[in-house]
C-alpha cells in the first residue's frame, strides 16, 4: 500500500505540490492525470525519494522510501535516457544490478521480456541504433526487469504507435495480475480509462478530482448523447438541458445536464426521419478533465 | 556486490575498453620508446655531415692554429683553406659547396680579426664556436706578442677556484635539488595530464548521464552521493591502470635502450635512483590526494551542466590554477624559501605540487608536511560535501550554462534533500 499523507513540496516561493493525499492499494492501477506542470513528475519524484516533500510523508508498506527500499521500487521517467553507447545487454545488466539484481537473474529476465516485446535481435545492439520506440521498450524492461513491487510509469505511452501500446498495455496488465502496484501517468484519457480502477486529476499541484473511476463519472451527473441521422441535427443544440455539443462526421455529441434531457432530445427528433444511432453515454474522462481543469493543456 | 562497487566497476570497465583510451595509451608508450632511443634513431639516419668552411687568409698564418683549435672543440667544422677570389667564395656559399666563409685578417694594429659570411647567420652555434677559437688564438698571439710564457699565459686564463656551501640546515646540496626538481616536474607534468584528462573524463562522465537522462533511472536506484563516489574512484582506477602502462612501458623502453647502446641508462645517468625513497613516496601521497581533489572538484562541477559541450567552459578556470600552480613551482625552484612559496604551499589546490617542491629542495620539519597534507586532506572532505550536495540537487536539473546562480540554486535544491544524503 502506497500511502501519500497531505504532502506538499516546494520550490522557493513555488508550490509544486499542494496537499496531496493519496492512498494505493496493493495491486492497483492508479492513474494520475494532469496538464503539463501539473504536479505529476514532482509527485513521482517524491515517491522515489529524489526529492524529499517540504511537508507530508509518503510511506510503502508502513515503511519511509529511501535507498533501502530502491530495490523494491521501478521507474520509468518521462524523459527517456539511456546509455547511448552500451549494449542493450551491458544497460540492463548494469541497471538490473544497481536494483540489486545477480548477473544469471537479468539474463532470465532481460530474455523473457525482449522475448515478449519480440526485440531479441537487439541484445547485442548499441541503444544509439535503435528507434525510438525500441528504446522505449528497453527502457520499461529496466524500469521492471528486478519485479518491482511498486512500479511508477511516468508519461508510458507517449510517443508509441498503436501496435506497441497494446504491447504495453498487456504487459502493465499482466504485472497487475502478478500483484505489481502500478502509479502511472498519462495526458491520454483513453489509456487511463482503460487501465485504472482509481485516479486523481491534479492541477496545478492540487488534487481537484480523485476516487474510483466509475464514482467519479457517475458523481459528475453529466451525461452525453450521441445522435446520427439523415437530417440536419445541429437544432438540438437549442434544446433546454444541453450545455455543450460537438459535431461529427454524420452526427453530433450534446452533453447534457440530467439524464431526463435525453428523452427530450429524443422526442425532437422522432419525427423528423431516419434516425441511425441514439445513444446515452457516460461523460468521458476528457470530458471531466477539460471540466475540472479548463483546459487541457495550458 | 555493493552498488559502490558496481558504479565504480562499471566506470572502470566501460573507460578501460573504450577506444580513445587505448589510442592515448599506445600513443604515450610508443612517445616513450622513442624519446628514450633518440640517440639510437638519431644514429640510424647517420651521423650529422662535417661543416665545410672556407676560410681566406691574409695573415697568412692562422689557419692551421685555428684548425688545431676546431679539432678540439668542435669536431663537426672543417676550416679548409680557400684559394679563389672573395667574390667566388661568396658564391660557393650562396650555391651551398660550403657552409660558410671565414676571412681572416689583422687590423692597423696587428690584432687578428675575423669575418664570418654565410647564407644566413642563424647557425647561433656554429658562429660561436668558430668565434671562440678565434679569440683563443688571438690572445695566445697577443700574449706572445708582449713576450708572456706558456706557464703566465696558463695563471692568467686557469679558471678561478669557486665552491658553494650552503650554512642552513634547511637546505639541501646542488645535486639533491637537481635530481628533486626532475621529479616535481614529472610529478607536475603527470598532475597536470591527469587532471586535463581524467578530470574532464569525470566531467564528460557526470554530463553524458545528464544529458542522456538516465540520471533519473540512476540516482532512483542508487544514492547520487554512491554514485558520485564510485565514479570517482572508477576513474582513479583507470589513471592508476594507465600510469602502470605507462611506467612498464618506460622501464621496457630504458631497458631497450641500456642494451642498443651498450652504455649506461638514463636513470642512472640522471641519478634518478638516488632520490631518497621519501620522497618518492611523498610524491605518490601528493599525486593521489592531488588527483582526488580535482577529481572531486570536476565531478561537482561536472553536475551543474546539462551539455557535453559546456565541459569546456568548466575546464578552463581549473587549468588555470593548475598553470598558475606551474608558474610558482618554476619560482619556487630558484627561491624554495620564499615566504610567497610556502604561504602558497598551504592553499590546497596548490598544495599537492607546491608542498612536494619545498619538501623536495629543503629539509621540511615533519610538522610542516604533516599539516600540507591535512589541509589537502580537510580540503577533499569538504569539496566531497559539498560536492555530493550540488551533485545531488545539479544532477536534477536542467538547462542554463553554469554560472555561479546555478551553483546556488543546486545547493539550495540539496538543502532540502540532506536528509537523505546519510545513506551513503
Amino acid at each position: 500500500m502506497l500511502t501519500i499523507n497531505e504532502v506538499r513540496k516546494q520550490f522557493g516561493s513555488f508550490t509544486a505540490v499542494d496537499g496531496i493525499n493519496l492512498q494505493i492499494p496493493k495491486g492497483e492501477i492508479f492513474g494520475l492525470l494532469g496538464a503539463n506542470g501539473a504536479g505529476k513528475t514532482t509527485t513521482f519524484r517524491m515517491i522515489l525519494g529524489l526529492l524529499t516533500p517540504s511537508q507530508g510523508r509518503i510511506t510503502w508498506n508502513d515503511k519511509e522510501i529511501s535507498y533501502e527500499t530502491s530495490d523494491l521500487i521501478g521507474y520509468l521517467p518521462e524523459e527517456r535516457g539511456l546509455y547511448p553507447k552500451l549494449t542493450v545487454r551491458e544497460q540492463l545488466i548494469y541497471l538490473g544490478q544497481l536494483r540489486g539484481m545477480t548477473r544469471s537473474q537479468i539474463q532470465e529476465q532481460t530474455n523473457k521480456w525482449l522475448q515478449r516485446f519480440g526485440a531479441e535481435e537487439y541484445l547485442n545492439k548499441k541503444v544509439e541504433a535503435l528507434s525510438k520506440g525500441n528504446q522505449q521498450k528497453i527502457q520499461f524492461i529496466a524500469a521492471v526487469l528486478h519485479r518491482p513491487e511498486l512500479l511508477i510509469l511516468d508519461e508510458p505511452f507517449s510517443g508509441l504507435d498503436p501496435v506497441n501500446v497494446e504491447l504495453l498495455k498487456s504487459a502493465v496488465h499482466e504485472l497487475k495480475k502478478e500483484g505489481t502496484t502500478i502509479v502511472f501517468s498519462s495526458h491520454r484519457m483513453e489509456h487511463v480509462e482503460e487501465l485504472c480502477q482509481h485516479l486523481c486529476i491534479m492541477h496545478r499541484g492540487k488534487s481537484v478530482v480523485q476516487g474510483n473511476l466509475k464514482e467519479i463519472k457517475r458523481s459528475f451527473g453529466k451525461k452525453n448523447v450521441s445522435v446520427k441521422a439523415d437530417f440536419n441535427l445541429t437544432y438540438l443544440k437549442d434544446t433546454a438541458g444541453v450545455i455543450k455539443h460537438r459535431t461529427t462526421g454524420d452526427g453530433i455529441i450534446l452533453q447534457v445536464e440530467r439524464e431526463e434531457v435525453a428523452q427530450d432530445l429524443f422526442r425532437a427528433i422522432q419525427s423528423k426521419g431516419f434516425v441511425r444511432k441514439f445513444e446515452l453515454e457516460e461523460p468521458s474522462l476528457n470530458d471531466i478533465f477539460i471540466e475540472k481543469v479548463g483546459v487541457v493543456h495550458e | 556486490m555493493s552498488k559502490f562497487m558496481t558504479v565504480m566497476m562499471h566506470t572502470y570497465r566501460s573507460k578501460i575498453k573504450s577506444k580513445p583510451f587505448l589510442i592515448t595509451t599506445l600513443i604515450t608508450i610508443g612517445l616513450l620508446f622513442v624519446i628514450t632511443n633518440m640517440n639510437e634513431i638519431t644514429k640510424m639516419f647517420g651521423e650529422d655531415e662535417a661543416s665545410k668552411i672556407g676560410v681566406i687568409d691574409r695573415t697568412g698564418e692562422t689557419l692551421p692554429a685555428l684548425q688545431a683549435q676546431l679539432k678540439q672543440t668542435n669536431d663537426d667544422l672543417k676550416p679548409e683553406a680557400f684559394t679563389k677570389s672573395e667574390s667566388e667564395a661568396e658564391k660557393a656559399v650562396l650555391d651551398g659547396k660550403i657552409e660558410g666563409l671565414l676571412i681572416l685578417d689583422r687590423d692597423a694594429s696587428g690584432i687578428i680579426t675575423g669575418t664570418y659570411k654565410a647564407e644566413d647567420v642563424t647557425q647561433q652555434s656554429l658562429i660561436a664556436d668558430v668565434e671562440l677559437a678565434l679569440q683563443q688564438i688571438k690572445n695566445k698571439s697577443a700574449a706572445e706578442s708582449i713576450g708572456l710564457n706558456q706557464e703566465q699565459l696558463a695563471a692568467i686564463y686557469s679558471p678561478v677556484t669557486f665552491a658553494k656551501e650552503s650554512l642552513s640546515d634547511l637546505a639541501k646540496s646542488e645535486e639533491e635539488a637537481a635530481q628533486v626538481y626532475i621529479l616535481v616536474y614529472v610529478v607536475l607534468f603527470f598532475m597536470y595530464m591527469a587532471v586535463m584528462m581524467y578530470g574532464s573524463m569525470i566531467a564528460v562522465e557526470v554530463a553524458t548521464e545528464k544529458s542522456s537522462r538516465v540520471m533519473e533511472i540512476l540516482i532512483s536506484s542508487v544514492s547520487p552521493v554512491t554514485q558520485m563516489f564510485g565514479k570517482i574512484f572508477g576513474i582513479v582506477l583507470v589513471a592508476l591502470t594507465q600510469l602502470a602502462l605507462f611506467i612498464a612501458g618506460g622501464f621496457l623502453a630504458v631497458k631497450l635502450n641500456g642494451q642498443l647502446s651498450g652504455s649506461e641508462s638514463i636513470i642512472n645517468e640522471l641519478k634518478l635512483n638516488e632520490i631518497p625513497a621519501s620522497l618518492m613516496i611523498y610524491a605518490l601521497v601528493f599525486f593521489i590526494l592531488g588527483f582526488f581533489l580535482y577529481a572531486t572538484l570536476f565531478a561537482m562541477l561536472g553536475s551543474l551542466i546539462s551539455r557535453v559541450e559546456e565541459v569546456n567552459n568548466l575546464m578552463t578556470p581549473v587549468v588555470i590554477v593548475i598553470v598558475a600552480a606551474f608558474m610558482i613551482a618554476m619560482f619556487g625552484r630558484e627561491n624554495p624559501e620564499s615566504g610567497f612559496v610556502a604561504a602558497a604551499s598551504y592553499f590546497p589546490l596548490f598544495t599537492p605540487m607546491l608542498m612536494l617542491l619545498r619538501v623536495g629542495m629543503l629539509s621540511l620539519p615533519v610538522w610542516e608536511v604533516a599539516l600540507g597534507i591535512s589541509v589537502l586532506v580537510g580540503a577533499i572532505f569538504l569539496f566531497a560535501i559539498i560536492g555530493a550536495r550540488v551533485y545531488r540537487g545539479g544532477v536534477l536539473m536542467y538547462g542554463n550554462a553554469p554560472s555561479l546562480k546555478l551553483f546556488k540554486q543546486a545547493l539550495l535544491l540539496s538543502k532540502q534533500e540532506k536528509k537523505n544524503t546519510t545513506d551513503v
